[in-house]
């Protein structure tokens, strides 16, 4: 308490700005630009893709602005000061009494975020607008792309979890849209009907997550913050505030961490993420770097309380996100290397590299984590656009790395460049931007008692090495072969249809293209070097090696985690436009927040611990990379060029190998289990069962009633109906007869009966229940 | 309860004008085709105008009041009065029932179905909309009986006339089902009359005094209102009718079918049932909740099974409207804000995706699946209509659809006072299932029919290359609105919600909030 005194001195109000206060601009922007394109896009010059093109520089400018001016916020603030979130919010529906708003939650991460996600977007359609040339859908690929764009972002900024999950499901939408760009192939359709469907499924746990934050958060954002459960800055602080049953939240971030299994492909439900690149070349680029997959990252990053507290990050060895972040990393490392296809390789790695980060945040390294998903953005987005750059000028479309490709490096050397750089990078080699996210998080994983899963980090580390030197071997080195030989025919490539993405509409400008293997045009050389000078160079933004001071991040992005004492209660549930600024007497403690209820205030973000940086732990970890790369490089030597007896074949002869092998070319089976047990099972035997009991159950007992019902009333029509109710029924049968004659007349006829019958045993039945109950 | 009676001509008009466009069709000579499509349409669009002026008249900040409210004798001998009005319950869907049958008239300018006879067709479209409007005014219990029957008639003979091949059975089965639902919901009417000292049908009436009917009669009496209202919504088991009716019935006919008839049900739960019965509500409401997730995991396997469209379209209602069951049965004005919202949406969605299995149909002359392929190679805007209805169809949130799914999933969490937590938090989770069977059938049905390369060998032999056209003039016409209500409700949710709320929270105030 003493240090509470201390400072209790009267802070400065945080600086804010034009950019922050109206950064919902930034997903808003996209969202006319989507529109326009589909209304008036195809009678634009460019067809539609200059308006998605400006709108992502106008979003990439407004996020730039935005973070310029948080990096000024930060700075406003005392070191031990919690730098509020620039909150806004409006009335978006009202229900059961309760408004519920719409607005932006602007901090650290989400800044991050929408600058890499701006940033990406901007490159990627650049790149497609030589990539897709002449393509039949065009303006389409342009509209869904910006759309995808604008979904990540809003998701990005949103303020509760309505918003957070109208962003999350409109990129549903989007994937579904441009994975199946090219649905004339029923093989592209399917990937798509895949990509929605398995992520829909881990939607139910969103669903389900987000009903349960709500109805638990409720009362008590209500009482103590003033703004509704579905509210992130609520929920967060809710979860950290010693109030919600422990039972309860651990089921929430249960349920909500099994939808970021299916949208971060994460062992079990990644098996759509390769299927999608089916999709455009440029499509997985954007997908896999920085928008879809991130998603589920994002998700536990943003409400990083409610996992810190549900599954007890720091107080236990091993939880539900770790075991499943490291499984991950593993199996989809071991797929790698059975992929003959350059985009299924890097989907895999992309896999495993979604495991680190979940890895991360589920061992506590949220900064490393969060500082991966910076990096791996830009490496893997020129990873994705080299590939297709090899594909657009060098193999005919094909991706097939074993048929197509092979010593490219001397006809494409920006892309070759740029790929090295990338693939060190991805490798996490000193001081490509991959090592210090990536073995900061392996570090932070060990130093926070996770050792187990430190082990497995290390030896992901090593399988990423040496994946990615077979692939790139297999592209740039060896002897050219096939397409990259120039001795290709459009027919060859046709006939795999998971190793090529292009259909008839580009064989238009294939033709004069084809004179053989040559470097791509500056639309796609320029993005691909810009992405390669961020992947060698964006880490130094936290370069922990060298010291606090380039720690820039840390200061920037993670929350601190103080006790905010003095509640910044503005405005309850209203119309009315809400700024958060913390009032000026707003007084701070020594935070415990994370691990103990805070005594009077409210609490943000836990507290976290950062592994101190040790050369001696980087240079072991930089030689199993090497030592990766080196092993990969002689037995791809081996294997593909001198095609060495002993080693081809080896899976053939050697029984154990060849099973290995075997599960690894089937993907473990999972697809199997997926969609001939568990789809098809639904899809024909059950839902046939059910149709069956309707037509045939249902219907009978219905038919059964009918038929009784007809004898019945014929016996009546005999002896009772002419004789009591004569008039009335010879009447209305008449009656209906003449109105439906087009109707088989003497049908409607007993139509009428029935009618008459059960009104009169209506009656009956009345006066009965009325005498039995007076 | 408050009343408010400016402006009370304006509902009678509202719901009768049609009776004049009939009558006047009556009286024209057969043969004059044109001149009855110009009274049909001119009698509805003054129909709706009626209604929207109704709509801006309607003050807003008394959502929660009957508003319009006319109070005449009607038949005295049985108490029972000619008492209408309006709050923001019904509102909406009396407007709905207006919107939907304008544009009904406007797709039918072109595509009266066979065998013709246009006079018949709209003057059943035009009785049809008066019996729909006037159940959603009703507040005498007998008004709105006879409202609710008056419904039954001419889709009885729109699907027998106008109906496809098997349109005997299906309209037979759609009459009698609806009519033994109707014969037990007027036991129960009469019951409630008698116990309640037999003074008066009146619906606020009943509301103040239908509490007071002991316990187990009460839960009788809802009995027979239950099976009544769920024949018509049509929930699990009293479904069976429903896929027929739609299969078989003219496109007109399963658009206003789907779009309004059914919400007569659900409108019947919400007006009727839950506010004159507040305690069997309670006891009743764990089995409804339990038959609605049924409904939506049974209606979405339904459709898996389906190789008809329309027919799955049809079954996709059952699980729909299981969403809008479960949002009532939990009792909460939450729920059933959620539910009145899904109620509209569906009419707004499912009716279009009628519109489009009836053009697929006029098209391609067949509705199975296994033939259809490639529209949006053929038919790129029709192809893209059917892909916004389906993505509207499966929730996606930014449309309609969203509002009336989710919300109802995130009721069942916390159920009202009195009900079973446990049981419902089930509830919640099988619905949530229930979702990604949707996008299951949905998006499987979509791969099927829009994706791919056309089918062309099947509909050479039967049709020539010019019906290959894609949307029509008229079909743009009566498809836009719906098109863009599905956007607008489903960005700005407010705009129903608003209107929803606080009427919702007066029917509501028996039970304790």
């Amino acid at each position: 308490m003493s240090l509470l005194a201390s400072e209790s001195e009267i802070l400065a109000p945080l600086a804010s700005g034009w950019f922050l206060e109206h950064a919902w601009l930034i997903p808003v922007v996209p969202a006319i630009a989507f529109a326009l394109i589909i209304l008036i896009g195809k009678r634009l010059p460019m067809k539609g893709s200059e308006l998605g093109v400006l709108s992502m520089i106008s979003s990439l400018v407004l996020a730039a602005g935005a973070g310029y001016q948080w990096i000024q916020r930060t700075n406003s603030a005392t070191e031990e000061q919690f730098v509020e979130p620039v909150i806004r919010s409006w009335s978006w529906w009202r229900s059961g009494g309760f408004d519920f708003g719409i607005g932006q939650h602007i901090d650290g991460l989400s800044i991050l975020v929408l600058i890499v996600v701006a940033f990406i977007s901007t490159l990627v359609q650049i790149y497609s607008l030589e990539y897709l040339r002449g393509d039949r859908r065009y303006t389409h690929f342009f509209a869904a792309l910006t759309l995808f764009s604008g979904g990540m972002l809003a998701m990005v900024l949103a303020d509760n979890m309505m918003l957070f999950l109208l962003g999350w499901e409109i990129m549903g939408l989007c994937s579904f849209m441009l994975i199946g760009h090219w649905w004339e192939e029923d093989a592209n359709s399917r990937a798509a009907l895949k990509a929605f469907f398995t992520v829909r499924t881990g939607d139910v746990g969103l669903l389900v997550g987000i009903s349960m934050l709500y109805f638990s958060a409720n009362d008590w954002t209500q009482e103590h913050l003033g703004v509704s459960g579905f509210s992130i800055r609520g929920i967060s602080a809710w979860a950290l505030s010693g109030a919600p049953n422990s039972t309860v939240i651990t089921i929430a971030a249960v349920a909500l961490f099994i939808a970021c299994i299916g949208k971060s492909g994460q062992f079990p439900l990644h098996t759509w993420l390769p299927d999608a690149m089916a999709g455009p070349t440029p499509v997985s680029s954007l997908l896999h770097s920085s928008t879809m997959v991130v998603a589920g990252v994002y998700l536990v990053a943003r409400l990083y309380p409610v996992f810190f507290v549900g599954l007890d990050i720091l107080g236990s060895g091993g939880n539900l996100i770790v075991v499943i972040g490291g499984i991950t990393i593993v199996i989809s490392a071991a797929l790698a290397f059975v992929q003959n296809d350059i985009k299924r390789v890097l989907a895999y790695s992309t896999v495993s590299q979604l495991g680190y980060m979940m890895l991360g945040l589920g061992a506590g390294a949220w900064l490393p984590a969060v500082f991966h998903i910076f990096t791996h953005a830009f490496f893997k987005a020129c990873l994705f656009l080299g590939a297709g750059s090899i594909s657009h000028s060098a193999s005919h479309h094909s991706f097939d790395m074993k048929r197509d490709m092979g010593g490219l490096r001397k006809v494409m050397p920006i892309t070759f460049t740029t790929w090295i750089i990338s693939t060190l990078a991805l490798c996490g080699v000193f001081p490509f931007s991959g090592f210090f996210s990536k073995d900061e998080i392996i570090d932070n994983v060990g130093h926070n008692g996770y050792n187990l899963f430190m082990i497995i980090g290390l030896i992901g580390a090593f399988m990423t090495a040496a994946y990615m030197t077979r692939a790139t071997y297999l592209t740039f080195f060896g002897e050219p072969r096939g397409a990259s030989a120039g001795h290709a025919d459009h027919g060859d490539t046709n006939d795999t249809h998971n190793s090529h993405d292009a259909n008839a509409s580009h064989d238009a400008h294939d033709v004069e293209q084809s004179h053989g293997p040559h470097e791509s045009g500056l639309l796609i050389t320029i993005p691909l070097i810009i992405l390669s000078v961020l992947a060698l160079s964006s880490g130094f933004l936290n370069a922990t090696p060298f010291g606090e001071s380039w720690e820039r991040m840390k200061l920037w992005v993670e929350p601190r985690s103080v006790e905010v004492v003095e509640e910044t209660h503005l405005g309850g549930p209203g119309e009315s436009l809400i700024i958060n600024l913390p009032s000026a007497e707003e007084v701070h403690s020594k935070s415990v927040c994370g691990s103990a209820q805070p005594e009077t205030g409210i609490c943000y973000a836990p507290q976290l611990n950062h592994a101190p940086f040790k050369w001696l732990k980087a240079m072991m970890s930089m030689a199993i990379v090497f030592l990766g790369i080196a092993i990969s490089w002689i037995l791809s030597t081996l294997l593909f060029t001198k095609r060495a007896p002993r080693l081809v074949g080896l899976t053939q002869r050697v029984k154990i190998l060849g099973f290995g092998h075997k599960l690894l070319v089937n993907k473990y089976y999972l697809d199997v289990l997926y969609e001939k047990v568990i789809v098809r099972s639904i899809a024909y035997p059950v839902a046939r069962a059910a149709y069956w009991f309707n037509q045939n159950i249902l219907d009978g007992i219905l038919h059964a009633i009918a038929n009784s019902t007809r004898k019945i009333s014929g016996w009546v029509y005999k002896n009772v109906d002419q004789l009591i109710v004569d008039g009335t029924v010879n009447n209305s049968a008449t009656l209906t007869k003449s109105l439906g004659t087009a109707a088989q007349p003497t049908q409607s006829g007993k139509v009428s009966q029935y009618a008459a019958l059960l009104f009169s045993a209506a009656a009956v039945a009345a006066l009965v229940l009325v005498i039995i109950n007076t | 309860m408050n009343m408010l009676q400016e402006n009370n001509w304006l509902l009678s008009v509202g719901t009768f004008l049609p009776m004049v466009g009939v009558v006047l069709m009556m009286l024209m000579p057969k043969a004059q085709d044109q001149s009855v499509k110009l009274v049909a349409l001119v009698t509805s669009i003054a129909t709706l105008a009626v209604g929207i002026y109704t709509a801006f008249k309607f003050d807003f900040d008394q959502a929660e009041k009957m508003q319009f409210v006319a109070n005449e004798k009607w038949i005295s001998v049985i108490k029972s009065s000619y008492l209408i009005g309006i709050d923001g319950i019904s509102l909406p869907l009396y407007l709905l029932s207006m919107v939907i049958t304008l544009l009904v008239v406007i797709y039918s300018l072109d595509h009266v179905p066979s065998p013709g006879k246009p006079k018949a067709f709209f003057s059943l479209l035009l009785v049809l909309q008066t019996g729909m409007a006037g159940t959603f005014i009703a507040q005498d219990l007998i008004l709105f009986f006879v409202f609710f029957e008056l419904v039954l008639l001419p889709m009885f003979f729109m699907i027998g006339v106008w109906g496809g091949e098997q349109r005997q059975y299906a309209s037979i089965k759609f009459f009698l089902y609806t009519m033994f639902g109707s014969a037990l919901m007027l036991v129960a009417f009469l019951a409630l009359f008698f116990k309640t000292g037999a003074e008066s049908f009146s619906i606020p009436y009943l509301v103040e005094n239908g509490g007071s009917i002991g316990k187990n009669l009460q839960v009788w009496i809802f009995a027979g209102m239950f099976v009544g209202f769920a024949v018509k919504v049509p929930m699990f088991p009293f479904h069976t009718w429903l896929p027929d009716a739609h299969t078989q019935a003219p496109t007109q006919g399963s658009v206003i079918l789907a779009a309004v008839l059914l919400k007569l049900g659900t409108y019947g739960f919400v007006r009727i049932a839950l506010p004159i019965l507040p305690s069997a509500a309670r006891q009743w409401a764990p089995y409804i909740g339990g038959l609605a997730v049924i409904g939506i995991i049974y209606g979405a396997l339904g459709c898996l099974a389906q190789t008809d469209m329309k027919r799955l379209i049809a079954f996709s209602s059952v699980a729909h409207m299981g969403f809008v069951m479960l949002g009532i049965s939990t009792l909460t004005s939450f729920g059933i804000n959620a539910a009145m919202f899904g109620m509209v949406a569906h009419g707004l969605i499912t009716g279009m995706l009628f519109f489009v299995a009836g053009s697929v149909k006029e098209r391609y002359h067949t509705l199975e699946i296994s033939k259809l392929g490639g529209m949006l190679t053929q038919m790129p805007h029709l192809g893209w209509i059917f892909g916004f209805c389906t993505m509207a169809s499966l929730g996606l949130p930014g449309l309609a659809g969203f509002w009336g799914e989710f919300p109802a999933i995130l009721s069942a969490y916390n159920p009202g006072a009195g009900l079973n937590e446990t049981v419902f938090r089930v509830f919640m989770v099988i619905a949530a299932l229930g979702t990604v069977l949707a996008a299951a059938y949905l998006l499987w049905l979509y791969q099927r029919i829009a994706f791919g390369t056309p089918k062309n060998s099947e509909h050479d032999s039967h049709s020539t290359h010019d019906e290959l056209h894609d949307v029509t003039t008229y079909e743009w016409l009566a498809w836009t609105p719906l098109l863009i209500g599905i956007l607008v409700l489903g960005i700005v949710p407010n705009l129903l919600f608003s209107v929803f709320d606080p009427a919702v929270q007066v029917t509501l105030s028996a039970f304790g909030g």
